[in-house]
């Protein structure tokens, strides 16, 4: 699959990346060089082992494609890291762009810029095998609604529980991801809402006894949840990164790059 | 008027501008060169959103109560913890004395360890020894974790108020024919518990903030709620409602606990 | 009952190696009244402790009534009942009204009934005049009412004995005649007391008899009149000399 992408990224080095060079060009934190930033620590699926570098994960893929789309090289690309409070306070950053799957909503859209969607993310419900056992795997909406619920604060994950779920035990919600799953071990929530890459890492690798209840359907969200990278509000960066991201839809790179480091976010059921 | 109280009009006169004009002038120079900083419009709009602090206020003030309510019932279960726990470390009973290292080891321990530390481990992982529902809740276990964190620094606060007493106090007692037990209730602790009301006002109202660490292990208070309402909005404003909300009562509170301390001095005078 | 209220025989008491007491023996009568006098140091006030147990003797004997409360181990606690103290410093509980500081024992030690404990007291304070006070704080009287209100406090037990130790010593001067007059009252009651003092004129005109104490020994007693105009020793002569000058 590397060698695809290694393929695919040779042709356009030579093309189009010359021109993107020169739209990127003079608009970065420090000219020649790409800032990215990522979370504090990145989790799989998104980053492998918390190394960036190694261009290794989805998130991790796409930035080093981004960034050759645009006319730098592998090397011409620095990591930062921010939490989101950091991503979001005004004043000037110190990263050209932020992709830590943020989801692309009109009132965080008013403080900062995102770029183009990059990943479409199914909701998945993380839960244990006592709950999945007892929900079975054609869990209801009428289930759904009985559970406790957690979910991470700085997601949009809690909207999605309270309009489209309706809960009727008020959720309870964490800092980050570690905290949702000491949680759900110590029998506090019976069940997590993530994106499908992560609930899926999250029941096969962080917990012994966790499953995937199911994901919903993306396509039938009334707002999907869409990452986007992140940029300062007002970048100039902004066309230049679509631009890219729009070449590498095109001609099926991005694809390539999804099929490879979230193929197993296929097979899991549609909750009705 | 004598010519030493025209004097003395004079000189507050005097001071009263001075104060005046000084505080003015500092104020003046806040709102005037804060928003001449390059950044202020941005500061403004992430910090300072009039519409989102209205649209957000409601929900904040709903979630508050909740830091209001596990405030309630943590008070009473703490200073009862922590009276035993300072009656325990001045015990001189020698058939007591395990109870008497008990005292002086929970008090370092849990003066020790991080309230933070303590509400993860105690929220996440007693229940995570097994326990059913409801008896897991994180209500109960966070509750428990800031019991057993500010019990210890209450014992230490009345351990020292019990020491102040003075033993003439004791010994009058005790030649009433007043028995150690009802020595130490009627005589010693009502005039100890007195003694060190400021410094347990100042742990109330770290309790008060402290409360908010619950949140970490699920308990949507007040914080938690502005924590929710910047993430989706982008925007600290929230916090700044939170923030207004906890001085409208803790200021009101602090003021209040010095007027009921100044009217038990001057009912004494 | 026959024999003296009090005894001590051969009581002993050190302070970090500093004897206090060495070898005291004295006998109280029924309804007397004792004066202990003698120079700041010379172990009045800790001779008076010992006689409730509140400082623990080194060797000898208290005998109560013929029961001796120096044993080691013996439960003061009833006998506290019996045998009242005033101090110097008043020692009045400054968290509790005049009237709740002279009910608290009575309440928790004897059990007593409010609707007798409330009339008993509020007499005690009519009797000494304070009748007015009993709502207020210690700290709202003056220092002579303040020891008339501990006087009130240790009578409320219904002792047999009263002690007091240099109750007046601590009063401007001016305040010392009305706490002085509560004493006499009391002799008139026939309870048994015992006064460390420095009131000289009030042990000679009131006293059945006096002590004077010197470095840890009672050094010589007798009649007030005997004491203050003849006294037999050397060094009571001096101490007198020095205090009446």
């Amino acid at each position: 699959m590397k060698t695809v992408i290694a393929a695919v990224a040779a042709t356009l080095i030579a093309g189009s990346a010359m021109a993107a060079g020169h739209c990127a060009a003079g608009k970065t934190l420090t000219e020649g060089k790409l800032t990215i930033a990522t979370g504090n620590p990145a989790y799989y699926p998104w980053v492998l082992n918390d190394a960036p570098e190694a261009g290794e994960g989805f998130e991790a893929a796409v930035a080093y494609a981004l960034a050759e789309e645009m006319g730098f090289a592998a090397e011409d690309v620095t990591w930062t890291r921010t939490s989101f409070d950091q991503a979001i306070q005004p004043g000037p950053k110190d990263f050209d762009l932020n992709m830590q799957q943020f989801s692309i909503t009109a009132e965080r859209d008013k403080v900062v810029d995102f770029s183009a969607p990059y990943y479409t993310a199914p909701q998945a419900v993380l839960t244990t095998q006592d709950i999945f056992v007892a929900g079975g795997t054609s869990a209801t909406m009428a289930f759904l609604k009985e559970v406790q619920w957690g979910v991470v604060a700085s997601t949009t994950a809690l909207p999605v529980v309270m309009e489209q779920i309706q809960p009727t035990k008020s959720p309870l919600v964490y800092d980050d991801n570690a905290n949702v799953i000491a949680a759900m071990q110590a029998g506090q929530i019976d069940a997590a809402l993530f994106d499908l890459p992560t609930a899926l890492f999250t029941s096969a690798v962080l917990m012994d006894n966790g499953a995937i209840l199911g994901q919903f359907d993306p396509a039938a969200a009334e707002n999907p949840d869409q990452f986007g990278a992140l940029m300062p509000e007002g970048s100039a960066l902004k066309a230049c990164v679509d631009e890219a991201l729009d070449a590498l839809k095109a001609d099926g790179s991005l694809a390539a790059i999804e099929a490879e480091w979230l193929q197993e976010a296929t097979g899991v059921p549609l909750i009705k | 008027m004598t010519r030493r109280a025209a004097y003395e009009a004079r000189q507050r006169r005097r001071a009263n501008l001075i104060a005046g004009g000084s505080t003015v002038a500092v104020l003046l120079l806040v709102i005037v060169l804060v928003p001449l900083a390059p950044g202020w419009e941005a500061v403004r709009a992430s910090f300072f959103d009039g519409e989102i602090f209205l649209r957000t206020f409601p929900d904040l003030a709903r979630a508050f109560l909740l830091d209001v309510a596990i405030f309630a019932w943590s008070v009473p279960m703490i200073f009862a913890m922590g009276l035993a726990i300072a009656l325990a470390r001045g015990t001189n009973n020698p058939a007591l004395f395990p109870l008497r290292i008990f005292g002086a080891v929970y008090v370092d321990l849990f003066r020790g360890i991080p309230v933070v530390l303590l509400v993860y481990l105690v929220g996440f992982g007693i229940p995570g020894l097994g326990l059913p529902r409801p008896w897991n809740s994180p209500y109960i276990w966070g509750t428990v974790a800031l019991v057993l964190t500010y019990s210890a620094y209450v014992a230490e606060v009345l351990r020292s108020g019990i020491e102040s007493i003075h033993a003439s106090q004791r010994n009058a007692a005790i030649c009433l024919g007043l028995s150690e037990r009802d020595t130490m209730r009627y005589v010693i602790l009502p005039q100890a518990i007195r003694r060190v009301v400021p410094a347990n006002m100042n742990m109330l109202v770290a309790l008060q903030k402290d409360v908010a660490l619950l949140s970490f292990i699920g308990p949507v208070e007040i914080l938690r709620q502005a924590g929710i309402f910047k993430s989706l909005l982008a925007n600290f404003t929230p916090y700044v409602v939170a923030a207004v909300i906890f001085l409208c009562v803790t200021v009101p509170a602090t003021r209040y606990a010095d007027y009921l301390m100044n009217k038990d001095r001057n009912a004494r005078s | 009952m026959p024999g003296p209220r009090l005894s001590l025989r051969g009581v002993t008491k050190s302070f970090d190696d500093v004897a206090v007491l060495k070898g005291i023996d004295l006998d109280v009568g029924r309804g007397e009244m004792l004066c202990l006098i003698g120079a700041s140091g010379s172990g009045k006030s800790t001779l008076l402790r010992c006689m409730n147990g509140l400082e623990p003797v080194d060797d000898g004997q208290v005998l109560l009534d013929g029961i001796d409360i120096a044993e080691p181990g013996f439960d003061l606690g009833p006998i506290r009942q019996q045998i009242g103290i005033v101090f110097q410093s008043f020692n009045l509980f400054p968290h509790m009204t005049n009237f709740d500081n002279v009910c608290l024992a009575p309440r928790r030690v004897l059990r007593e009934r409010e609707d007798s404990l409330r009339p008993r007291v509020e007499a005690l304070f009519e009797r000494f005049g304070l009748g007015a006070h009993m709502r207020k704080y210690p700290d709202q009287l003056s220092g002579g009412q303040q020891q008339r209100v501990a006087v009130i406090r240790a009578l409320a037990m219904k002792p047999q004995t009263m002690l007091f130790d240099e109750i007046t010593s601590a009063l401007d001067p001016e305040l010392v005649g009305e706490v002085l007059d509560v004493l006499r009252k009391l002799r008139d009651e026939g309870i048994t007391m015992v006064l460390a003092t420095h009131e000289m004129g009030f042990a000679r005109e009131l006293a059945d008899r006096v002590c004077f104490m010197d470095q840890g020994v009672i050094a010589e007693e007798g009649p007030p009149d005997m004491i203050f105009s003849a006294p037999e020793k050397e060094r009571t002569r001096k101490f007198l000399a020095s205090i009446l000058r």
